[in-house]
């Protein structure tokens, strides 16, 4: 076809291809973005089991260490997901920064005068600042609660114990709603954005897309937050 | 009314810009945006000065090379308006109206509000055709097409390429351009024998000059024939096709 047609004879394993593509890091966003969206889904449900009982809780967490045992090794399956869920987040985040030093060069003077949005709505314009933010609280809610390391209070002996310490700790309740409230923004646009960059447009659906995004993003995060609140007003204790 | 604009001005490509501030005096409500820029370069000639340069030519909305930001807005505040289009009705007695050009690295300033927009040839270059040795004109009714085809390629042929998409954009993407560009000839039939190296080949070149697309909406927004962010998902399809159908037949 034209003198920019690629090379077909050097050509690379079909996902390198893509990927090298600002189009394909999308996909790889989106995909990867999917398998957050079933994490953080699944995260809540199960913690729902809080409402339940200390054991029922604590019972929970011992159950998915023992998930598919004795099928397979104990910790097995747990650490498998723990992969996957590792690979997204890595792919997710170095696909995200890429595409952002993309942008940033194609368009590195802003406009001088001020900019009036008519479309992009301030979940949009945030996604990068929210992804930092949730990245962050990743790590300090690995340490608080997988780890029992956290520098804000007393660990606790059982999960559950360490839940309760960590909200009822103000500085660390704080930072569980701040983080929630960012992957709320972040889920709000990404859940509707990844139909865009999957290709997925249809006439017919099209409008269910910001629905779709709204009640994910409301089940999700109301459920999250309804925890640190029922521990702070001691309906869990 | 009179107006008060601040506008761009940049001796060339490489000079430094800065804001000017101009009075533009007893303009009438029904001229239209770029008459009154007329008047007032008029006044700069006679006064001996250089007039501002800005990009026109058809004034009726269809050739697309007007275009510039208005108060922060590509082709400034109504909807579905080409800059050529924009009547001073639109703004109040008094105002101040900021102007400047398009600013993205695929579209470098020439002068003033006048912008090089040439990197949408070289996309369109790359695979916006389709390829037919013809003779005489082919009958017209030769291949049936259904009427909701037919329309849907029609409003992605809207796209007068005026860049607005891209000027609108805060990621300097073009996919709203190219997705018009590459859906009015993917959705038809005599697109389809070149659709996936027109895909794969017009993203490629696109992606050479402009930034990604975050799925923002605002190139929707700004675009003066209404393009929908609709056919970018289509093109981002046929994109992902083009690359696992080399696979397949390679
Ligand atoms: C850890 C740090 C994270 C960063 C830095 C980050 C950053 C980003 C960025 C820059 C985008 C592109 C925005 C756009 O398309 O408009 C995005 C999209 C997205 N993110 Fe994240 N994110 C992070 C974590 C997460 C998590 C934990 C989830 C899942 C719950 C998630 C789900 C999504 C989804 C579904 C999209 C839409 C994908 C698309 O439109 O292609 N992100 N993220
Ligand atoms: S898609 Fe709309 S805004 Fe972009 S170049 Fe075409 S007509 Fe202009
Ligand atoms: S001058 Fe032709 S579209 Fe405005």
């Amino acid at each position: 076809m034209a003198a920019t047609a690629p090379e077909r004879s050097k050509r690379s394993p079909f996902i390198v291809e893509l990927y090298r593509s600002a189009l394909g890091k999308k996909y790889v966003m989106a995909i990867t973005g999917i398998v957050g969206l079933g994490y953080v889904l699944a995260h809540m449900i199960g913690n729902l089991k809080l409402y339940q009982s200390a054991e029922d809780f604590n019972l929970y967490a011992e159950t998915l260490r023992e998930l598919l045992y004795p099928i397979a090794p104990e910790g097995l399956v747990l650490n498998l997901l723990r992969g996957v869920l590792i690979l997204a987040l890595v792919g997710h985040v170095v696909a995200a920064a890429q595409l952002t030093a993309m942008n940033r060069r194609a368009r590195p003077e802003s406009y001088r005068s001020k900019r009036d949005y008519v479309a992009a709505d301030f979940a949009a314009r945030t996604m990068r600042w929210t992804g930092v933010i949730v990245l962050l609280f990743l790590f300090y809610h690995l340490a608080d609660l997988t780890w029992a390391v956290t520098p804000l209070h007393e660990a606790g002996d059982t999960v559950y114990d360490r839940v309760l310490n960590s909200f009822n700790n103000p500085a660390s309740a704080g930072f569980y709603i701040l983080a929630n409230l960012a992957l709320g923004f972040h889920l709000y646009h990404g859940v509707w954005s990844l139909f865009q960059s999957m290709g997925w447009n249809n006439r017919r659906f099209n409008h269910w897309r910001r629905t779709l995004a709204v009640a994910f993003t409301v089940v999700v995060i109301g459920g999250n937050l309804s925890f640190v609140i029922a521990v702070l007003t001691g309906v869990i204790s | 009314m009179n107006l008060t604009l601040r506008v761009w001005r940049q001796a060339g490509p490489d000079a430094p810009g800065r804001f000017e501030t101009y009075e533009a005096r007893d303009v009438s409500p029904d001229s239209s945006f770029l008459e009154m820029l007329d008047l007032v370069n008029e006044d700069l000639i006679a006064q001996g000065e250089v007039p501002i340069e800005f990009m026109h030519d058809c004034r009726e909305g269809i050739c697309g090379t007007c275009g510039m930001m208005i108060n922060g807005q590509a082709h400034g505040p109504q909807a579905l308006t080409a800059t050529c289009q924009l009547h001073m009705r639109t703004f109040s007695d008094g105002d101040e109206i900021v102007l400047e050009p398009w600013r993205a690295t695929g579209f470098p300033i020439i002068k003033d509000l006048v912008v090089d927009r040439s990197a949408f040839d070289r996309i369109i270059e790359s695979g916006g055709y389709v390829t037919v040795d013809t003779n005489s004109a082919p009958d017209a009714n030769l291949i049936p097409i259904p009427k909701e085809t037919a329309d849907l390629a029609m409003d992605a042929a809207a796209c007068i390429g005026c860049g607005a998409c891209v000027a609108a954009c805060p990621n300097g993407a073009a996919q709203l351009f190219t997705s018009a560009k590459v859906a009015q000839l993917n959705m038809l039939p005599q697109g389809q024998a070149e659709r996936y190296d027109r895909a794969e080949h017009m993203v490629e070149v696109m992606e050479e000059h402009f930034g990604s697309c975050t799925n923002m909406g605002e190139c929707e927004a700004a675009c003066p024939k209404g393009i929908s962010i609709d056919f970018i998902a289509m093109m981002n399809k046929d994109y992902r096709k083009a690359k696992f159908r080399g696979r397949r037949s390679a």
